[in-house]
């Protein structure tokens, strides 16, 4: 787990949240170039980087919103959207090519009945791409949140994603 | 005192844990609390060993046995047959792919036996969880050695006899470009390591952070001694979990040594790290548009001039290594330039981590002579193509 793990915060209200944020940015006043570390903070807390808590981020951090938003949709990991409790992400790098990620793509998509980019109407999962996780020893690969899943064959799928409610 | 007579060294890289190296970690200390030899044998963690095709694998030590393809289920009769009687468990042998001959030895496997390791020379040896396997394979003596014999010129020009070229593809001579920022006008200085390996069917590096981040961190405050930097910052891309908790253990451990911060070692020599982790943006392995992703800014790439030497992150003189290269330096300050440029060609010196991927036997991460042919690298530590086709892409 680090900062790029989205917390499970059915506690937390919204003003918490916004607290817990707020705290984190003065606290980290004084680095440089911190926006980053703070928008994982962010969509930690959140799930997703609403515009509200992009306007929050420039107030408490003296910048301008639309600086924020270019960070945001510059970054393919800063999700502007909800996404699901859980995102599965395939690599569609050239190892994994060509070792058949395109026949556990489909399986994908048939399963969870989404495309890619889309999360499933229970919002249990989303589906997304990345252009290699640099686990090419063991490919064709998915990661469920930080989980690496390798050595795929499309009837493996359904063990892993038991494990993911 | 604990006599421990045999060491299980269990490789915990990414790909290993992937397939139940965890499991079979655990399912290993019952067998020998079972056996009551949990007082004599240890089980260490280590990083990658490289032959990610067979893993879980396993060396047993000081036998040097080597295991793959584990199972929990195999925990207990290597603890009973092997541990116990002496007795090796043949099955779960390493097997040659085309004659299917059995090979014990983890140092008569050809995939092992024709690599030279420098910059990985402690992948898959040295404890993960600890620093102290690292003190003990000589580690932070380079540092100690540039601190304390050595003026910041020195390591500098050690750097440029040994050679040393930059590995993440540029291959711009290491030492040139630590004394060009050592030249430059401006503090503070920064010293910067790319972990941002995005190139597909790439994993030297994640690899070398999981099973040696110690090396890349010494690395970086020899070269912040060298040019004058007391910062250094690591730019690891998103993707690589596992790679930023090791990073997270090592700075850990290397605070509470007093190993980083201020007056290290006792020489007034100042050096802090700070981890920066990616965002998903493959253009943020360059290295002006990283050093704008530390900057908080969209990781755009800009034209040069400025060099970043000159005029790098936050404006001010930078330094930016790949992990490999860093992974090196310890090693030439303190065996030697000459030791190092013993090994490669005459306008490279040194070795060069290969990843092999895709349509190959043994899929895994290998560490070579430059030099070396592509055809040993594919067919003889490779051992071949898993299907017969033409070799149609290399990269």
């Amino acid at each position: 787990m680090n900062e790029t793990t989205i917390i499970k915060n059915g506690e937390l209200t919204v003003e918490e949240k916004y607290q817990q944020l707020g705290d984190f940015i003065r606290e980290n006043k004084e680095k440089s170039g911190y926006l980053i570390p703070i928008l994982y903070k962010a969509q930690g807390l959140f799930g997703y980087l609403p515009s509200e808590v992009q306007r929050f981020i420039a107030d408490e951090m003296n910048i301008s919103v639309s600086e924020v938003f270019g960070v945001v949709t510059f970054y393919s990991y800063f999700k502007t959207q909800p996404v699901g409790r859980h995102t599965i992400t395939i690599c569609m790098g050239t190892a994994c090519y060509v070792r058949g990620a395109k026949k556990i793509l489909e399986a994908l998509q048939e399963k969870l009945g989404v495309k890619m980019g889309e999360t499933t109407e229970d919002l249990r999962f989303t589906l997304g791409e990345q252009r290699c996780f640099g686990s090419c020893g063991m490919a064709p690969v998915i990661m469920v949140d930080q989980d690496v899943h390798g050595r795929l064959t499309a009837n493996k799928l359904d063990a892993i994603l038991e494990k993911y409610k | 005192m604990n006599n421990i007579r045999t060491q299980l060294l269990l490789c915990h890289g990414t790909s290993c844990m992937s397939n139940g190296a965890a499991r079979v970690s655990e399912a290993l200390e019952e067998a020998l609390k079972e056996a009551n030899l949990d007082k004599e044998v240890e089980i260490i963690h280590t990083g990658c060993m490289g032959i990610c095709e067979l893993g879980p694998i396993m060396v047993v030590y000081p036998d040097g046995v080597f295991y793959q393809q584990l199972k929990p289920e195999d925990a207990r009769e290597i603890v009973q047959e092997h541990i116990l009687k002496g007795r090796v468990v043949q099955r779960l042998f390493y097997k040659k792919p085309k004659t299917e001959e059995l090979v014990a030895m983890m140092e008569d496997i050809d995939f092992f036996k024709l690599q030279r390791k420098i910059a990985r020379r402690n992948c898959g040896i040295i404890d993960v969880n600890t620093i102290d396997d690292y003190i003990g394979a000589d580690g932070f003596m380079a540092l100690a050695k540039a601190l304390t014999e050595m003026t910041p010129q020195e390591v500098i020009d050690e750097i440029k006899k040994s050679g040393l070229r930059g590995r993440g593809g540029a291959g711009f001579p290491t030492g040139l470009k630590w004394e060009f920022a050592a030249k430059a006008s401006g503090t503070p200085k920064y010293i910067l390591c790319n972990a941002d390996e995005g190139d597909p069917g790439a994993f030297m590096d994640r690899s070398m952070l999981e099973g040696d981040s110690y090396s890349v961190l010494e690395a970086m405050m020899i070269g912040g001694y060298a040019i004058g930097a007391s910062q250094g910052y690591i730019y690891v891309r998103a993707e690589y979990p596992l790679a930023i908790e090791r990073l997270r253990i090592a700075i850990d451990e290397m605070k509470k040594h007093n190993l980083l911060g201020k007056n290290i070692l006792g020489t007034g020599f100042d050096f802090d790290v700070e981890i920066r982790l990616g965002a998903g943006a493959f253009v943020c392995g360059e290295e002006t548009a990283l050093m704008h992703s530390i900057e908080g800014k969209r990781g755009e790439p800009r034209p040069r001039p400025p060099f970043p030497a000159n005029k790098g992150l936050f404006d001010s003189p930078t330094v930016l290594n790949n992990v490999e290269t860093l992974a090196n330096v310890p090693y030439i300050i303190l065996y030697g330039a000459d030791n190092f440029a013993s090994v490669g060609t005459e306008k490279s010196k040194g070795t060069k981590v290969f990843a092999l991927a895709g349509n190959i036997n043994n899929t895994g991460l290998i560490e070579v002579p430059i030099g070396i042919t592509l055809g040993e690298i594919v067919y003889n530590i490779g051992e071949g193509f898993r299907e017969i086709k033409n070799l149609r892409l290399f990269k």
